[in-house]
């Protein structure tokens, strides 16, 4: 199958192209997700030892297969790019929506940020010479995505489907390369977790282990980005997303089995490279090789779909003049917003120069939580103004409210363990949304041209 | 290898950038403002799709 682009203007309207299908969607979020299994998820065996990583491994699951859930039948409904921007912006208003798409294009910016240093440190470390820098792996990271990503959408998430897939099966490689159904051959796990070790610190260790739990499953939610662009938004979101979700606890859960099972927790904890190290804990120099490619595979797969993602909540902050419209042009040629693309990537390589993972990583994860505690908001207005039967729903989630209140109550524990573990930058952040906040509602706001933003041909809500 | 890799980098980046840049230039001369941002949200339009598959 080929496909021909042409410079062709759709009657008076160039438009995103809808061409993606439920494999993209999955590629998208299991693409950005996935990174967290090769590092950032086993710093939650520093806060509270190797069962703590176990404990949130399953409890915030748990937290994103409510984010899962309530994103797909919110988005099957409202398909617009910019995702729960969009969703904000119908169900609660416009100030909650501005908050919404800057904690998306933060937290999508700074984990592409973290995947670029991460994978300019990962050659660096594998390199061993002396006097080489991750720099120019950072900068070709970030500038060769953004290419691709400006170049058209089917072709950044092909790429992002078969490295992902690739990624992905290193896991399920190195899981039955250590014989899991075997204690004491490779894996130690009765050994290396006890009870005198299995809670070091307690509890509260699992509390606190929450701030880096998120790293299982960071950032499933970016699969509604794609919802202009999918050819069956109603379906295609909704089983992408859940199927991404199912694979990525099955992910999880082989990746502290395996590496529990071979590392104490006490250097699991502090490891950048708790796969790749292993892979090389098995002695097999082919899996070493396997998982270090894997992490470099990892670590471009979420950074391609973060610039996706970014560009496109820009994007459609600019085509509701919450920003200068000229941030919502669309490529006539690749159907990309290539504006948005080409002004992110500056910013993405500004922060990736100067600051460091840590920082990153924190400021992604908060931006990420604050907007997993509007989604538990969100759905419950959005039930309570268009009931079931309303209107029409690709996909409606079970239980209600028991997800929403799930969520609300582990986001709240999240932000316990974040002020725990980086209260300043907490802090900072919370102040950031406020002020950016005044300054939309006292000056941007009476730029937007407030009956043309509201674009779902929805009933009048209940009550109103 | 490792450093001639990193220099590869930095040149695949800086024309990679300056593609981008041209391009950048090219479509805004070629094409008017109000086509470019003529995008609107909520837009069905998979059966107008001019592209061949």
């Amino acid at each position: 199958m080929t496909i021909t682009l042409e410079p062709v203007i759709h009657g008076d309207r160039v438009s995103l192209l809808r061409v993606l299908g439920p494999a993209h969607v999955w590629a998208l979020g299991v693409g950005i997700v996935l990174v967290g299994e090769f590092t950032g998820w086993n710093f939650a065996a520093d806060k509270g030892g190797a069962l703590a990583a176990l404990i949130v491994c399953w409890l915030v699951g748990l937290l994103y297969t409510s984010v899962a859930m309530i994103d797909s039948e919110v988005t099957s409904t409202v398909a617009a790019a910019g995702g729960q921007y969009a969703q904000a912006k119908h169900i609660v208003g416009p100030l909650m929506a501005f908050n919404v798409a800057l904690f998306l294009v933060f937290a999508y910016t700074m984990l592409e940020v973290s995947d670029a240093i991460l994978l300019g440190d990962t050659i660096v470390a594998k390199a061993g010479v002396e006097g080489l820098t991750h720099n120019s792996f950072i900068a070709a990271t970030i500038v060769v995505l953004a290419w691709l990503n400006y170049r058209g959408v089917l072709m950044t998430l092909n790429v992002n489907f078969v490295i992902t897939a690739i990624a992905y099966i290193s896991i399920v490689i190195l899981f039955f390369s250590v014989s899991p159904w075997t204690q004491g051959a490779v894996l130690k796990l009765n050994e290396l977790v006890t009870p005198d070790n299995a809670l070091p610190y307690g509890w509260i260790g699992v509390i606190a282990a929450f701030q880096f739990g998120i790293w299982y499953y960071l950032g499933i939610e970016g699969t509604t980005q794609a919802a202009e662009e999918v050819r069956s938004p109603a379906r295609s979101l909704p089983y992408g997303t859940m199927a991404g979700m199912i694979t990525l606890l099955i992910a999880a859960a082989m990746t502290w089995y395996v590496c529990a099972s071979m590392m104490p927790w006490e250097y699991l904890g502090i490891t950048y490279y708790p796969l790749w190290d292993a892979g090389k804990l098995t002695g097999s120099p082919l899996l070493e090789n396997l998982l270090f490619i894997a992490t470099l595979l990892a670590a471009l797969a979420s950074a391609n779909g973060c610039i996706n993602d970014a560009a496109r909540a820009w994007f459609s902050l600019g085509r509701d003049r919450y920003l200068p419209t000229w941030f919502s042009a669309v490529h006539p040629k690749y159907r990309t917003p290539y504006r948005s693309i080409l002004f992110l990537l500056p910013i993405a390589l500004a922060f990736a120069f100067i600051a460091d993972l840590n920082q990153a990583i924190t400021f992604s994860i908060l931006s990420g939580v604050l907007q997993y505690t509007f989604m538990s908001i969100n759905i419950v207005m959005f039930r309570k103004k268009w009931p079931l039967g309303s209107i029409r729903r690709g996909y409606t989630h079970p239980f209600h409210p028991l997800p929403a209140i799930v969520l609300f109550c582990l986001c709240v524990v999240t932000f316990f363990a974040i002020f725990l573990g980086f209260g300043s930058q907490l802090i900072a952040m919370v102040a950031f949304y406020f002020l950016i906040s005044l300054w939309f509602h006292f000056y941007r706001y009476k730029f937007v041209r407030r009956g043309d933003q509201f674009t779902m041909p929805w009933p009048k809500p209940q009550g109103y | 290898m490792w450093m001639a890799l990193s220099y590869a980098c930095w040149g695949i980046s800086i024309v990679l950038a300056l593609w981008m840049l041209y391009d950048w230039f090219k479509v805004d001369t070629t094409f008017s403002e109000e086509v470019l941002t003529s995008s609107r949200e909520g837009e069905l339009e998979a059966v107008s799709e001019k592209h061949r598959i």
